[in-house]
């Protein structure tokens, strides 16, 4: 090896290195920092001194948080299953029958997908008023589908479009109805993109914070995000670092796991979504 | 015999063809009609809302005001004419400034950086799926906890960057990056760099994965220096890639929210049309108000995606090819 290709590859891992730290520091430190307490919380330390388990017996041990951490699971992944459900069928009819207007739907269901939530904020504020379902989680799961669902039937009808046209040919021939076809043909063969797509949907109703923010109000019905984005010390001037990090670990490392074991799935879902031509 | 048999035939063909197409309206309704109630009613009483003086307390209580929300002339009683309403109001001036500066700088940044992480990913060497598991992370860190991860981290008496920042002999004294309104809006785009620049990697990874690799080999025969094969021939061939994931990315940009509101409360250098519009709608009781902002911002983006699509020619539909 010629000293300037060792110079090329060193340079190369140099820059390897700082992406991974750079990508995995902000992470560790507030893992580092949920496990000080007292003192040891203000002096920035950049490796743990000791394992002090007091701010997840803190936050743990609190009135609201865990009823917070069920707020969003039940919501996430109601969401999740009520998108999924209107997105298989709807994404099979877009998918593989011919109709007019198709195209254009196609592309207002695009549309939809980049809508800023603020636009429909105040129009939803008062729907879920007059529907009575404010402060509760069916207003989240309701305004959660502007963005779960177009997202589901895009990528799901991306995927149908092209699975071969003789599996469903065989199932015609055969006498079977369209609700036949879907539910015993094609769901089998849509696993993988229903893992992808629900996953991405729940990562999505997991992180809210506009409508989760807005449409609760009580300690109790608040999800996750809110509950973090509020969390209050004793006094106003007193930030709680510490059980700030340790709810923050404890709602990240799921998620971090999941994103890690399906990490091949997801990135497929991710660029289905756009760039796939 | 025959004759009548290929009539039927044909008929319960046609009948086929008619029923796939009755089945495939019922299979859209349901849908249809859940993004009828959370997407379309709600974005049109949103510009209604925007025409009235309603308010918070009083939804149903408002009085049609045409444009006076988005601009009116008062004539006082000494003559003097005043000028009101959201498009001469400076705060909002002020919220569209911010908003197109994070944008811009924050998409600039994420893709190059994209691009480069992208580069780097695309290579072959011992480790690769170690990183791509490593770059993700930030990506699944839900945007509130990152944050609050970078408000600690920024912090201006405890911070671990004031510290290394101190310690590399950066700066000469502790910086209060989140509070003080010169240094705000840099913390913002450094935090939204730091989350979004995986995604942008991924996508680009995927366009740059489509290229096909003897091209480079070629390339590599000839002996042509590889940062003119990139400008030459990879970039051109990822184009497509690129542009798609730049307009989902600058959309993304335009409504930012969530990560302001938290990292940078009340600070007048880094607030947002969004943030702007929902203090209006919920905080103070300006709900009609906040209506014609968020109309507005609805306005705004229509108009980009619009003009981006139509001048950068980008095939959205992901039929074009086929």
């Amino acid at each position: 090896m010629t000293a300037n290709k060792m110079l090329k590859s060193i340079a190369f891992y140099a820059l390897v290195v700082v992406i991974v730290v750079f990508s995995i520091f902000p992470f560790y430190y507030a893992i580092v920092t949920s496990f000080a307490t007292g003192t040891a919380l203000f002096e920035p330390n950049y490796f743990p001194k000791a394992f002090d388990w007091a701010n997840y017996k803190t936050v743990l041990g609190g009135a609201t948080f865990p009823r917070n951490i069920v707020n969003s699971v039940f919501v996430a992944t109601a969401t999740v299953l009520v998108s999924l459900f209107l997105a298989v069928t709807a994404s099979y009819a877009l998918a593989r029958v011919r109709f007019r207007g198709r195209g254009l739907l196609l592309m207002t269901i695009l549309a939809v997908s980049m809508f800023p939530q603020i636009a429909v904020l105040a129009g939803l504020f008062e729907l879920i008023t007059f529907l009575g379902l404010f402060n509760s989680p069916f207003a989240l799961i309701l305004s959660y589908t502007i963005f779960t669902l177009p997202f589901t039937v895009w990528v799901l009808t991306t995927f149908m479009r092209d699975l071969p046209v003789e599996i469903e040919e065989a199932a015609i021939v055969d006498g079977a109805t369209p609700w036949i076809i879907i539910t015993k043909v094609f769901l089998p063969l849509l696993w993988p993109a229903l893992v992808t797509t629900g996953l991405l949907a729940f990562i999505g109703a997991w992180n809210e914070f506009l409508f989760a923010l807005t449409f609760t109000s009580s300690e109790s019905t608040r999800t996750v995000p809110v509950a973090i984005a509020l969390l209050s010390g004793a006094s106003q001037q007193e930030i709680p670092w510490g059980p700030i990090m340790a709810a923050s670990v404890i709602v990240t490392v799921p998620l971090i796991i999941l994103v890690l074991i399906f990490q091949r799935k997801i990135v497929a879902g991710l660029t289905a979504g756009g760039v796939k031509g | 015999m025959t004759v009548s048999k290929t009539a039927i035939g044909r008929e319960s063909g046609l009948s086929l063809r008619q029923q796939r197409i009755r089945a495939a309206q019922w299979f859209l309704a349901p849908m249809l009609i859940a993004l009828f109630c959370v997407a379309a009613y709600p974005l049109l009483k949103t510009i209604w809302f925007s025409l009235t003086d309603t308010s918070l307390n009083n939804l149903s209580g408002g009085k049609f005001i045409w444009f006076d929300n988005y601009f009116r002339m008062q004539t006082l009683s000494n003559g003097a004419v005043r000028y009101k309403g959201t498009l001469v109001d400076p705060a909002w001036w002020n919220a569209v400034w911010n908003t197109v500066r994070f944008s811009v700088v924050s998409v600039v940044c994420e893709t190059v950086l994209g691009l480069i992480v992208a580069l780097v990913l695309n290579a072959e060497f011992k480790g690769r799926g170690f990183v791509r598991a490593a770059i993700l992370i930030p990506w699944a860190i839900p945007t509130i906890v990152s944050a609050k991860m970078w408000a600690w981290m920024l912090n201006d008496q405890y911070g671990i960057l004031n510290d290394m920042a101190l310690n590399l002999g950066l700066i000469s004294s502790k910086i209060a990056w989140t509070a003080n309104a010169d240094t705000a809006m840099y913390a913002v785009l450094m935090v939204d760099i730091w989350k979004t620049t995986p995604f942008m990697a991924l996508l680009c990874l995927a366009g740059l994965q489509m290229v096909p690799r003897d091209i480079y080999e070629a390339a590599k025969i000839d002996g042509i220096n590889p940062v003119k094969v990139f400008f030459k021939i990879t970039l051109p061939l990822i184009r497509p890639a690129l542009m798609v994931a730049v307009i989902f990315r600058m959309l993304d940009a335009l409504r930012i929210f969530d990560l302001i509101y938290v990292l940078t409360p009340n600070s007048a250098a880094t607030k947002t049309m969004s943030v702007i519009s929902r203090e209006n709608l919920i905080e103070f009781d300006k709900f009609a108000y906040g209506s014609a902002q968020s109309t507005l911002l609805f306005a705004i983006l229509a108009i980009f995606v619009s003009l981006y699509i139509w001048l950068g020619k980008v095939d959205l539909s992901g039929e074009g090819g086929k």
